[in-house]
């Protein structure tokens, strides 16, 4: 199927649509011709016993309503395009406007921005019009996965506490927005040898932050441990802030804390993706979003 | 000439009678989505049971099921009332009735189950859309051949109108349900990208436009001046809208996608056409209305008058409303908002309904040679049901042009004002307006089938004997 662009569909375009709006033109014209002479008389056909039809003119509003239209959408397709491919006279498209009303914004709200770039967060932070203005970042950009009270849910993180994957310093929560970051937790469960293999990772694991756990089960787990996740996960189970690798001491669960969601992690692993913001953004709202954020995590 | 032969009222009786039951059944489903989109807690998260899945059965049971009955049933009461003869081919006719409520129990399984082609208004898949060809072009043949046995030279009105809308929606339908099949219940669309949201549209909008439109304006011309016992209003003025209604309608579908990746001049075309749609829309009411010139009183004493003409007026403020929606300024506002919903069903209540109902309460007592058993519960039925629309559709506008508002609404730093979330709690009371007035018309509906009832229970069938032409 074509894509309808090319010369020859313009010149269709154009004959229909302008031999259209004629037609209708002449459409009213010709049953404007009669007077007003036979207004009470029927047509004279019946149908149905008594269905009879009057022959009363066309209402002078309606048909001046339908004139007007008309010459309304010969005006505006002189204007704007319609006619096929062609620009018309304002050469207006949907795209320039949609560039100019972005310049026209970056222009009056960019410096409003801009002027706490040069400003460490440590500052920032103390300013509350620009933490407010970060509040209002935070509402329209990140309340879709991190919740409007940014206490997260299930598979993204709570960005109230002091548990941070990547580092709760305000360059390192500023780096999470600007470039984003991958988690990556490889899915475990062929190498564990199956369930079983799982099942005893899983109980040392829930044993780490001192949950009761079946010991023998948890022992077996011990030497997975050592082999599988402490590459990642460190020696003491506290994680690594370079991988983004959880701590595991503690009794805070991005994926959930229960036994059953604690063991799909290990058996199928898990894919963490927060997006890069930089070039969506900009520098300038990224820095007091990363404000706002390390003023949470400090309250 | 011997004029023992009769109408076939079987199959209109038939239609009728499933008319009324599919628009208890499809209201019914609206009003419980309606609820849930206030308590969303009603899906018991069940996947059957989710907005999702029983919006389009809610769709599909009001237009194809409820709507499609009543055009069943009054096309094929018209065409023969109006062209002297018996249906043709009344085998095939029979044939339309069990096809198209098979239609219609199909797609109560399916779309529960989650099977679609995701295409709005055109969710049923491949298999169940062959079925709706081939019941469609039978009626096809059965109405074109009725017309064509005639005993009056001239064709009347309704049948133009019922004309349009039978081929138009064969051709809308084979050609937006166009697609490859990967297996029996599912199938991929033949088109891609824009191109296909723009045939799904002009499918979209033509299926208000010819099923929901030209269809009951059929119904408009048969039944208002029957029931009001006057001539219609102006020949010439049918002729004029009638033609420029067919045309323009055909061009108003790519208004549904403003500001998208569809070109700019399809973008302004649906536009322009839009506009010029008023004036053959308005066409249509005046000649509705004003064939009660002179008769105005009746409206006072005739319960089924003012359900037909109160109908009409609706149809007259939704085709006011509608190209107003299509200038490109004010869809950037009403777009994806409630404001969509409230003009839909200002047009889906307020017309289809109350005419289709308003058609009924003609039809049925005269398919069983009874009077209506009560005028004071067709009163009643008008007031709920009223009230009902009229809840539903402000509520739709305060709550759309709310959202269009909060959406748009930056600070003084150029940050939104509202997170979306903020728009959705502000929606909730109108959600609860909105299930009130659904439920309103579907209490009056209910009320009318009592009375339907009640008016035919016990009686014999009719047999009408056809009557000689008047010349």
């Amino acid at each position: 199927m074509g894509d309808f662009s090319g010369p020859t569909w313009t010149i269709v375009i154009i004959i229909a649509t302008l031999g259209g709006i004629a037609g209708l033109w002449l459409l009213i014209v010709w049953q404007s011709r009669i007077g007003e002479s036979d207004q009470k008389e029927t047509t004279g056909h019946v149908w149905d016993e008594d269905l009879t039809e009057l022959n009363n003119p066309l209402p002078l509003w309606w048909r001046n309503l339908f004139y007007i239209t008309l010459v309304f959408g010969v005006i505006y397709l002189i204007l704007y395009p319609g006619l096929g491919s062609f620009g018309m006279l304002l050469k207006w498209t949907q795209v320039k406007q949609y560039e100019q009303q972005i310049a026209e914004a970056k222009a009056r709200y960019g410096p409003i921005f801009e002027k706490y770039l040069n400003q460490p967060i440590e500052q920032v932070v103390q300013d509350p019009e620009a933490l407010k203005i970060g509040e209002r970042l935070y509402a329209s950009y990140c309340t879709v996965c991190h919740g409007s009270d940014a206490g997260g849910v299930i598979g993204f993180p709570n960005l109230r506490d002091d548990r941070w994957l990547y580092g709760g310093t305000p360059d390192a929560i500023e780096t999470s927005i600007l470039k984003g970051r991958n988690g990556v937790m490889p899915g475990l469960k062929a190498v564990l040898g199956g369930d079983q293999g799982v099942e005893e990772l899983t109980a040392y694991v829930l044993s780490i932050s001192g949950r009761n756990v079946d010991a023998a089960k948890a022992t077996a787990g011990k030497t997975k441990y050592g082999v599988f996740c402490i590459g990642c996960h460190g020696p003491e189970a506290t994680g690594n802030q370079q991988l983004g690798a959880p701590n595991l001491t503690d009794d805070t669960w991005l994926y959930g804390g229960s036994p059953e969601a604690v063991a799909a992690t290990i058996a199928n692993g898990r894919n963490g993706v927060m997006p890069a913001h930089e070039e969506f953004l900009g520098k300038a709202k990224v820095h007091l979003l990363a404000a706002y954020i390390y003023s949470l995590s400090k309250q | 000439m011997t004029q023992a032969e009769t109408y076939n009222y079987k199959v209109v009786r038939q239609f009728a009678i499933m008319t009324i039951v599919w628009a208890i059944v499809g209201m019914a489903v609206g009003v419980y989505i309606a609820a849930e989109l206030a308590w969303p807690a009603l899906n018991f998260d069940l996947p059957w049971l989710t907005y999702s899945r029983l919006r389009p059965l809610h769709t599909n049971a009001v237009i194809f099921a409820f709507g499609g009955s009543a055009l069943f049933a009054t096309s094929y009461y018209v065409v023969q009332r109006t062209c002297h003869v018996r249906l043709y081919a009344e085998r095939l006719a029979s044939f339309t009735f069990w096809g198209w409520q098979a239609v219609i129990v199909l797609a109560a399984i399916t779309l529960p189950l989650g099977i679609t082609t995701t295409k709005e208004y055109a969710e049923l898949e491949w298999p169940i859309d062959i079925l709706i060809t081939v019941v469609w072009l039978s009626y096809a043949v059965v109405f074109f051949g009725t017309l064509a046995k005639r005993r009056i030279r001239h064709i009347f009105v309704a049948n133009w109108f019922f004309s349009a809308f039978i081929l138009t929606v064969a051709l809308l339908h084979v050609v937006n349900s166009a697609a490859v099949p990967v297996g029996f219940w599912k199938s991929y669309s033949l088109y891609a990208g824009v191109q296909d949201a723009m045939v799904q549209w002009w499918y979209g909008h033509n299926a208000v436009g010819f099923f929901l439109t030209a269809g009951f304006l059929g119904i408009m011309y048969y039944f208002v001046p029957k029931q009001a016992n006057r001539p219609i209003y102006s020949y010439r003025l049918s002729i004029v809208h009638f033609w420029a209604l067919v045309f323009t309608y055909i061009w108003a579908g790519p208004h549904h996608l403003h500001y998208t990746a569809l070109p700019d001049w399809a973008q302004s075309l649906g536009m322009v056409m839009s506009l010029i749609l008023l004036a053959p829309s308005w066409g249509g009411m005046i000649n509705g209305i004003m064939t009660l010139s002179g008769a105005w009183e009746k409206l006072r004493t005739d319960p089924v008058l003012r359900f037909l003409i109160v109908s009409i007026s609706f149809y007259g403020m939704s085709t006011f409303e509608g190209p107003m929606m299509s200038i490109k300024t004010v869809n950037a506002l009403s777009h994806y908002t409630d404001w969509t919903i409230g003009h839909v069903h200002s047009g889906a209540l307020g017309w289809v309904a109350l005419i289709s109902l308003g058609a009924m309460y003609y039809l049925i007592p005269r398919l069983f040679g009874r009077e209506l058993y009560s005028l004071k519960l067709v009163e009643v039925h008008f007031w709920v049901a009223t009230v009902g629309i009229v809840l539903y559709i402000t509520a739709m506008w305060v709550s759309g042009v709310m959202q269009g508002l909060m959406w748009r609404a930056v600070n003084q730093d150029g940050t939104l004002t509202y997170s979306f979330v903020e728009s959705v709690q502000a929606m909730h009371p109108f959600y609860v307006i909105r299930f009130l007035g659904g439920l309103a018309f579907l209490a009056g509906t209910v009320v009318m089938a009592y009375n339907l009832w009640k008016t035919v229970a016990g009686a014999k069938v009719v047999e009408a004997p056809i009557p000689v032409p008047v010349h």
